[in-house]
C-alpha cells in the first residue's frame, strides 16, 4: 500500500529521498571535485544528509552531534588542512590516469555491492523485546553506567591525540 | 517508493554505497587531505549501518547511537592527528602528493 503524496506519511517520503540525494550528491563531489576545497564542501553537504538520515533513524541527538562534530569539527579541521598545506594551482592540476579512475571505480563499486547485496539478502532477526526507547536520557544511563569505561577511554583517547597533534607539528617545524 | 524509510535495507544500500565512494575516492586522490576526506566517508558509511541495525534489529536502541557517538570522537582525534602529519609532510617535502613521498622507496 503507497500513501498518497500529499499525506503526512508521504511527505516524510518525498523528504526522505531528497536527503539520501543530499547525501549522494555530497558524496559524489567529495570524491570527483577538482579541487580540494570543493571536496570539503561536498564532504559538508554529505553530513547534513547523514544527519537527516540519523533523524529518521529515531535519534535526534546523534543527528544533531552529527552536525556539531563532523560539520563543525572535522570539515572546518581539514578545510584548515587545505589552507595550510595546499601547494600552488600549477601542481593541484595534475591529471588523474584514466586507468586508475577506472580501477578506483571498479574496488569501490565491487566493495559497495557486495555490502548492500550482503545487507539486502541476509536474514535479520527482529528482536524480542526492547529493553527502552533509545531516548537521550537512556543514552545519558548506559553512557554513565555501562560504557563508562569506554567513556573514559575515549577521553584519554582525544588527549593523547591532541597532545601527539601538538608535537607532530613541532618537529616539524624544528627541522626547517 | 514513498515508505522507504521504514525499511532496513534502504540504509544498509546507503551505508554500503558511501563505503563504496569512500573505497573509490581513497583509492583515486593523488593527494593526502583527498585521502583523508575519503576516510571520513568510508567511516560515514560504517555508522550509517550501526544506526540502521540498532534502529530496527537492537535490543537496547541505545547501544548503536553509543557506538556511533565513539565512531565520531574517534574521526575527531584521526582528523587533527591527520592534520598535523600533513602540516609536517608539507613543511619538509613542500608538497601533499603521494606521488613526491618516496623517499624509502628503494
Amino acid at each position: 500500500m503507497n500513501p498518497s503524496l500529499f499525506s503526512p506519511e508521504g511527505l516524510s517520503g518525498v523528504i526522505f529521498l531528497i536527503i539520501i540525494g543530499t547525501t549522494f550528491l555530497g558524496a559524489f563531489i567529495a570524491t570527483c571535485a577538482q579541487r580540494l576545497i570543493r571536496c570539503v564542501c561536498g564532504l559538508a553537504i554529505c553530513f547534513l544528509g547523514v544527519a537527516g538520515l540519523y533523524y529518521f533513524l529515531n535519534s535526534p541527538f546523534v543527528a544533531f552531534m552529527e552536525i556539531l562534530i563532523y560539520i563543525g569539527a572535522v570539515c572546518i579541521t581539514i578545510a584548515f588542512a587545505i589552507m595550510l598545506a595546499e601547494p600552488d594551482d600549477a601542481k593541484m592540476s595534475r591529471k588523474i590516469n584514466g586507468l586508475s579512475g577506472f580501477l578506483a571505480a571498479l574496488c569501490g563499486g565491487v566493495f559497495a555491492y557486495a555490502l548492500a547485496y550482503a545487507g539486502v539478502n541476509g536474514t535479520w532477526m527482529e528482536p524480542a523485546s526492547k529493553v527502552n526507547d533509545g531516548s537521550v536520557k537512556s543514552i545519558g544511563m548506559s553512557l554513565l553506567t555501562q560504557y563508562s569505561m569506554v567513556f573514559e577511554l575515549v577521553s584519554v583517547v582525544l588527549l593523547v591525540a591532541i597532545i601527539g597533534s601538538l608535537v607532530l607539528a613541532q618537529v616539524g617545524r624544528d627541522k626547517e | 517508493m514513498l515508505t522507504l524509510s521504514t525499511q532496513l535495507s534502504t540504509y544498509l544500500v546507503i551505508g554500503a554505497m558511501l563505503f563504496g565512494f569512500g573505497v573509490f575516492g581513497l583509492v583515486r586522490r593523488p593527494s593526502l587531505i583527498g585521502m583523508l576526506i575519503a576516510v571520513e566517508l568510508i567511516l560515514s558509511g560504517a555508522s550509517v549501518n550501526f544506526m540502521a541495525f540498532n534502529h530496527f534489529l537492537a535490543p537496547d536502541p541505545a547501544t548503536g547511537q553509543i557506538i556511533t557517538l565513539f565512531i565520531m570522537a574517534i574521526a575527531a582525534a584521526e582528523a587533527a592527528i591527520s592534520l598535523s602529519i600533513v602540516i609536517a609532510v608539507y613543511r619538509n617535502y613542500k608538497s601533499v602528493e603521494t606521488e613526491d613521498l618516496v623517499e624509502l622507496k628503494g
